[in-house]
């Protein structure tokens, strides 16, 4: 069998992605407008709402560069079919640099840390005053941006290039191959910067992992969301077939599981030891009303997605699998709400109308970006040499 | 059975395919045509072929369900009722159904009998361990199915069977080679 040479022009992107284009700008246009209203009202609420919004975004990107240079070392159709589309989710990382300016204008809002009378109060503050201090956080986030920026640009550019010219194909993985342990690394200790340290007291070895799941999931169930968009009808409907939404949903299937693993890991050992300075943490979410969200998430971030993704029909019903996705990003956004909330609301659970504001405005603005990235490049690397295979076999 | 156009010792037709491709092709063709007493035997996994013959077969994972859940439910019974009914034990002031400390020998029992189950009745299900088959009468296929011999088989039990028609078919496939396979 000889394959018809692919060209770009063959996978352009639907219809679809217009729309969502225009639907998240405009909700973005909506979100950002009162969440700048917001700021004016109560600058304090502002910045917590826009925290809570900005980690929950980041989990796109940030979780499509994992994914992608997982992908880069393991091969695979799964990964080829969607690459694009986490190619240019991680393109918007520049972007989510510049939004990361309001968390650094609200610094001393957010971390008591940045307090120089906190610190001269606080032995235990002064202690990891070395590490946490406001040049340093400052100046981490410049690397950490830099970094993922640098490996976004880098692949993304080379397998652009791939469209219209031979590229060595090794490239990828020897970026790839580094830059994973690399961004496994920077994205533990921006874990640790802009969230552990809401409560410079409480620490937990696992959580830079934990996190680092969740994104990836965060990421995933967004791919999913796009995949079944993009593959609605013309070529692409014959290139993301039912097996590929079956691998998409054990992906899925295997994040949960593991987010599940690590949260539960870190639960067992902080309520084994019930140490006063690990216990707060859960004593804090176990009470006061935040105990629905944290019945909530086992139930509808765990149980619930398990169980139906051990059904064969959950994962290979498209339409059933982005259900899943769309309600896991739900989920996501909860988990994350979560984990910020009640360090930087400190009280009893509660939802302010500026955190609805900021978790729209960012992901519309974002998801706008995203389109427009999306359909500059073809929706399949046509010049990956592993591509012909990779569609003729079905795998 | 009391067939007079056929010799009553003969257990199927077998046919022997250069690729995975050509196997799969014969078993779509060969399931459209009507049979469905026949089998594939290939060195290494193919993909689809299974679907090919229309094979549909998910007894497996009720088994592996029921391990799970017996699984379940016996781990944390074990630990419950050691801990908190047999030999009470207070660790550290916690109550006596810590119920936290029990999801991972759970988790790993679960797991267990699932798994034990999952492979078990597999085996059983596929009619192993079993000491005699006929297909290991063909020579080609002794000699090469475990290597590079891709074979379909048609038994001679299935309704549609006629030595001479299911050869033809057969030999329409393009194989590399046709045996009677005695019982």
């Amino acid at each position: 069998m000889t394959e018809p040479t692919l060209t770009p022009d063959q996978f352009r992107a639907p219809p679809q992605i217009d729309t969502l284009e225009r639907l998240g700008l405009a909700v973005g246009a909506l979100g950002l407008i009162a969440l700048g209203a917001g700021f004016l009202v109560d600058a304090s609420q502002f910045y917590k709402s826009y925290l809570l919004a900005y980690i929950f975004v980041l989990g796109v990107p940030i979780g499509s560069l994992a994914l992608l240079m997982v992908h880069h070392l393991s091969g695979g159709g799964w990964g080829l079919m969607v690459r694009r589309t986490f190619e240019a989710s991680v393109r918007t990382l520049p972007l989510m640099a510049l939004l990361f300016v309001p968390i650094v204008l609200g610094m001393h809002e957010l971390y008591e840390w940045s307090h120089a009378d906190v610190v001269a109060r606080d032995p235990i503050i002064a202690h990891k005053a070395a590490y946490l201090n406001p040049t340093g956080f400052i100046l981490r986030a410049v690397l950490y941006f830099v970094i993922w920026s640098t490996l976004a640009l880098l692949l993304t550019g080379w397998s652009a290039k791939q469209d219209t010219e031979e590229v060595e194909y090794s490239k990828f993985g020897k970026v790839s191959a580094p830059g994973l342990l690399i961004l496994g690394l920077t994205l533990t200790f921006a874990s640790v910067d802009w969230v552990m340290s809401l409560d410079p007291h409480w620490f937990s070895t696992i959580f830079g992992l934990w996190f680092l799941v969740g994104q990836a999931l965060t990421a995933l169930a967004f791919t999913i969301v796009i995949a079944f968009l993009v593959s609605r009808e013309g070529r692409m409907a014959q290139v993301i077939t039912t097996d590929k939404f079956h691998d998409y949903g054990t992906l899925m299937f295997a994040f949960i599981m593991l987010w599940g693993y690590l949260s539960y890991s870190q639960f067992l050992i902080v309520w084994s030891a019930n140490l006063p300075e690990e216990i707060p943490y859960y004593l804090r979410r176990f009470g006061n009303g935040w105990q629905g969200v944290s019945l909530l998430i086992v139930l509808g971030h765990f149980v619930l997605p398990w169980l139906l993704l051990l059904f064969r029909r959950t994962k290979r019903a498209s339409n059933r699998l982005v259900g899943l996705a769309v309600f896991m990003l739900v989920m996501r956004f909860m988990d994350v709400f979560w984990l910020i909330a009640p360090w930087v609301k400190q009280g009893a659970f509660g939802v302010h109308w500026m955190d609805a504001a900021a978790v729209f405005g960012l992901s519309g603005l974002w998801v706008g970006v995203f389109c427009y990235l999306l359909k500059g490049r073809a929706l399949l690397p046509v010049g990956d040499p592993y591509l012909p295979e990779a569609l003729a076999d079905g795998h | 059975m009391a067939e007079i156009d056929q010799p009553a010792a003969l257990y199927g037709l077998m046919a022997e395919f250069t690729d995975a491709t050509d196997l799969t092709r014969a078993a779509t063709t060969v399931y459209a045509d009507g049979y469905r007493q026949i089998d594939a035997f290939t060195p290494a996994p193919v993909h689809g072929l299974a679907e090919a013959m229309g094979y549909d077969d998910r007894r497996v994972q009720k088994f592996t369900f029921t391990g799970g859940l017996l699984g379940m439910i016996g781990g944390f019974g074990l630990c419950y009722w050691t801990m908190a009914i047999d030999y009470p034990l207070n660790i550290g002031g916690r109550p006596l159904n810590s119920w936290p400390a029990f999801i991972i020998p759970t988790f790993e029992t679960t797991i267990l009998l699932a798994a034990l189950l999952t492979a078990g009745s597999m085996l059983v299900l596929n009619g192993l361990p079993q000491l005699y088959h006929p297909v290991f009468n063909v020579g080609a296929f002794r000699a090469t199915a475990s290597s590079t011999g891709f074979f379909l088989c048609i038994e001679s039990t299935d309704p549609k069977f006629d030595l001479a028609r299911t050869r033809a078919l057969l030999e329409g496939l393009h194989p590399k080679a046709i045996s009677e396979v005695d019982a």
